[in-house]
């Protein structure tokens, strides 16, 4: 294999742009120390090399993915570079490595260091996609739906055609606020955008309504005498409440159950309270009114 | 009444049905229509109790006219009733639906009248759904026995999947419990249930648009803990429901004391989630590892032990059959080893073609060692500067438990004290474990 150099290689942050620091890399017969995407950090005190996105050197290196090693491992590439793996960028780099090396052999390669950290921040992104297939929250805003998430991974493309499927009469938007993009479909349309600083509107009347109603039905269908909260957080870790109306997240309307809200609604005060209160009276200072 | 209150009451009547899964369906979103499904099941949320919350779970009404002592709904309990509309029902189901708050609809009802009628409203409301409101996803509905053949055949063909409950292990304990149900009315529309999927499937591959009927499979459940039913009668039943009714689930709910009754445990009793836990365990040996119900458990020993779960159990008096060497053992075999599960023996299996495995990399690939360890060798060789005395044997298989139990600490000392779990030979777990070891 080529030497390590004393290099770091900065990208435009595109998956096209990492695979021309590939292709500079076998250009070269050089590795990289680092890899940083434009806007990243960049520490270390290794000289900086500019690594130009050129769609002709990503096409070539995306070419010979399948060519050369196979499908599943391109698509294992695709989905790492989508991962929150620390140091994504040198993973895939090594990995590729690896693959070219080895060809088709390298996807069963699974106590290698290299292929095991790919496959498991991989199995993460995935893990953490499966999870928002079921708690995306839509909001209903008249003919339009929207949605905000939060995800450690960059999960958008991933549920894309599950919701795009699942909702193709309507009109909606799911909004990922960590990467700073938006996943927008109308029947017949649909595109991932980028989307920064979006805030989602006050629910009206109707929508507050079904948010109350879903809440209820939340509260009602736990079974207190088997009350678990760390199995609750294990399927559900807590960073995903923020954004679910039942967990009273940011959308969360104050939910009372009938009877708290009937008892609410009654004006009249128990007599006893009335007592109470006019014993009060006697010893509390009086309001000045 | 309001919706609010409502679906409050047959949200809270119905939370004692377990299956709530959304699985084994697969159905691709249509023009025209809301919603697909998903082979693999979604769960939308998780409840206080842990549970997975994937179907909007209510009851058509609570009211009933049987008076099965372990229900809550039974006839003469003394609670507030309530009864939804078909219109109702759709409604909630669809604007929940589009918000992504469920992966679709689980209706039940209690008896109105006598099961015809019942059958017919639950269609009523169904077809309401999938024909005015175009409804493409999910239904999970439960077939209510002594219903006419006909109507049952009709309410399948609008459902993902349907379910009789056979509420309680064994013809005594129903005969006991619920007189108004027997254990030939339970399994006849069952029986249907099965012979009208099988229809179906040579159906549909003569005429490619011929309706489906209940896509998703048949599952059940039963209640743990009310009656005296041993695990291993349970276990028994279960395989052959499997084997019989090829259902796709079976399902355990620990009772929890709902009504008092002389014929049931008091009504502090906790439920007995540990003994819930270990048929579970059970359940899924027999059907992804490949075990027989047999194998686990018999006559001599017919509940499971409390502190060791079935497969360790197994491994451990069954000595004979270890230590495994990783690099040659067959899967079925990979999958017989404690600390191995289906995901790790399929790793296992697909690694060592690239090269032989040692322990270290058995780790990277999910094996829990802490328990794997005693049973396996790598390269021929063991573990290095593994001591198998029977100490450390059983504490080992032992401590992972309570990890598996996933309750806090406190309650969890207080089950063993339970009442089921006293009535068990406390003593005999540990003799064998202990013969085991030694062998």
């Amino acid at each position: 294999m080529f030497k390590p150099s004393a290099l770091a290689y900065t990208y435009d942050g595109s998956f096209e742009g990492l695979l021309c620091c590939v292709f500079e890399s076998y250009a070269w017969k050089e590795i990289p120390l680092a890899i940083h995407a434009e806007g990243g950090e960049i520490g270390l005190l290794l000289e900086a090399k500019w690594i130009e996105t050129d769609k002709d050197k990503a096409a070539r290196v995306l070419k010979s993915l399948p060519l050369r090693i196979s499908r599943e491992a391109e698509e294992l590439v695709r989905l790492g570079f989508w991962s929150c793996a620390p140091e994504k960028e040198m993973l895939l780099l090594n990995f590729l490595y690896l693959g070219f090396k080895h060809g088709r052999k390298v996807m069963n390669m699974l106590a290698d260091d290299t292929v095991n950290t790919l496959m498991k921040a991989v199995q993460q992104l995935r893990h953490e996609a499966h999870l928002y297939t079921g708690f995306v929250r839509f909001s209903v805003y008249g003919p339009v739906m929207a949605a905000v998430i939060e995800p450690q991974g960059y999960v958008l493309p991933v549920i894309q055609e599950h919701f795009c499927d699942r909702f193709q009469g309507e009109s909606f938007m799911i909004y990922d606020q960590t990467h700073g993009a938006a996943l927008i479909h109308e029947p017949g349309r649909e595109a991932i955008v980028p989307l920064n600083g979006w805030t989602p509107p006050e629910p009206d009347e109707t929508e507050e309504s079904y948010r109350r109603l879903w809440t209820g039905f939340y509260h009602a269908i736990g079974i207190k005498e088997r009350r678990n909260d760390r199995l609750r957080s294990s399927k559900m870790p807590k960073r995903y409440w923020k954004h679910m109306v039942e967990m009273n997240g940011s959308n969360g309307v104050p939910v009372l159950t009938a009877a708290q809200r009937k008892k609410a609604l009654q004006p009249e005060v128990p007599e006893t309270i009335i007592q109470l209160q006019s014993l009060d009276k006697k010893s509390a200072p009086q309001p000045s009114t | 009444m309001d919706v609010m209150e409502k679906l409050e009451i047959l949200t809270a009547s119905a939370k004692y049905d377990v299956a709530c899964t959304s699985s084994g369906s697969d159905r691709k979103g249509q023009a025209g229509a809301l919603g697909n499904t998903s082979a693999m099941g979604i769960c939308h949320s998780f409840a206080a109790d842990g549970r997975c919350i994937s179907l909007l779970k209510v009851l058509m009404t609570n009211g009933c006219v049987y008076d099965c002592a372990y229900c809550i709904n039974r006839k003469s309990n003394p609670i507030r009733r309530a009864a939804f509309t078909p219109e109702e029902i759709a409604d909630i189901t669809m604007q929940f639906y589009r918000r992504n708050y469920i992966e679709g609809l689980f209706l039940s009802s209690g008896i109105m009248r006598n099961p015809d009628y019942t059958t017919e409203q639950l269609i009523s409301a169904l077809e309401l759904l999938r024909n005015v409101y175009h409804f493409n996803g999910y239904i999970h509905v439960k077939a209510i026995p002594g219903a006419d053949d006909t109507l049952l055949s009709r309410l399948g063909l609008l459902a993902d999947r349907m379910s009789v409950n056979i509420e309680l292990p064994s013809q005594e304990s129903l005969g006991r419990l619920a007189p108004d149900k027997s254990k030939v009315s339970i399994l006849k529309p069952m029986g249907l249930i099965t012979n009208r999927i099988k229809e179906n499937r040579s159906d549909i591959v003569r005429y490619n648009h011929a309706p489906r009927f209940a896509p998703a499979g048949q599952s059940t459940q039963m209640i743990v803990g009310a009656t005296p039913d041993t695990d291993y009668q349970i276990l028994n039943l279960t395989e052959g429901l499997y084997h019989k009714y090829a259902l796709k689930r079976v399902f355990f709910s620990a009772y929890t004391p709902v009504v008092e009754d002389s014929l049931l445990p008091a009504l502090d009793t906790k439920p007995p989630l540990l003994r819930e836990h270990r048929l579970y365990q059970a359940d899924w040996l027999l059907r992804f590892y490949g075990f027989k119900a047999n194998e686990l458990l018999d006559e001599a020993v017919p509940n499971f032990n409390p502190l060791l779960d079935p497969k360790c159990s197994w491994a451990v008096n069954h000595r004979e059959q270890f230590p495994v060497e990783i690099n040659r053992a067959p899967y079925e075999m990979l999958l017989r080893v404690p600390g191995i599960g289906v995901r790790s023996a399929q790793r296992i299996v697909k690694a060592r073609r690239a090269g032989s495995l040692d322990f270290h990399a058995l780790k990277k690939l999910g094996v829990v060692l802490k328990r794997a360890q005693f049973f396996i060798t790598c390269k021929d060789k063991p573990l290095e500067g593994l001591k198998v005395s029977e100490h450390t044997l059983l504490r080992s298989l032992m401590s992972g438990e309570q990890l598996a139990l996933q309750q806090p600490q406190v309650e969890q000392l207080t089950l063993f004290d339970d009442f089921n779990l006293s009535a068990l030979p406390a003593a005999d777990g540990w003799d064998l474990l202990k013969k085991g070891a030694k062998a």
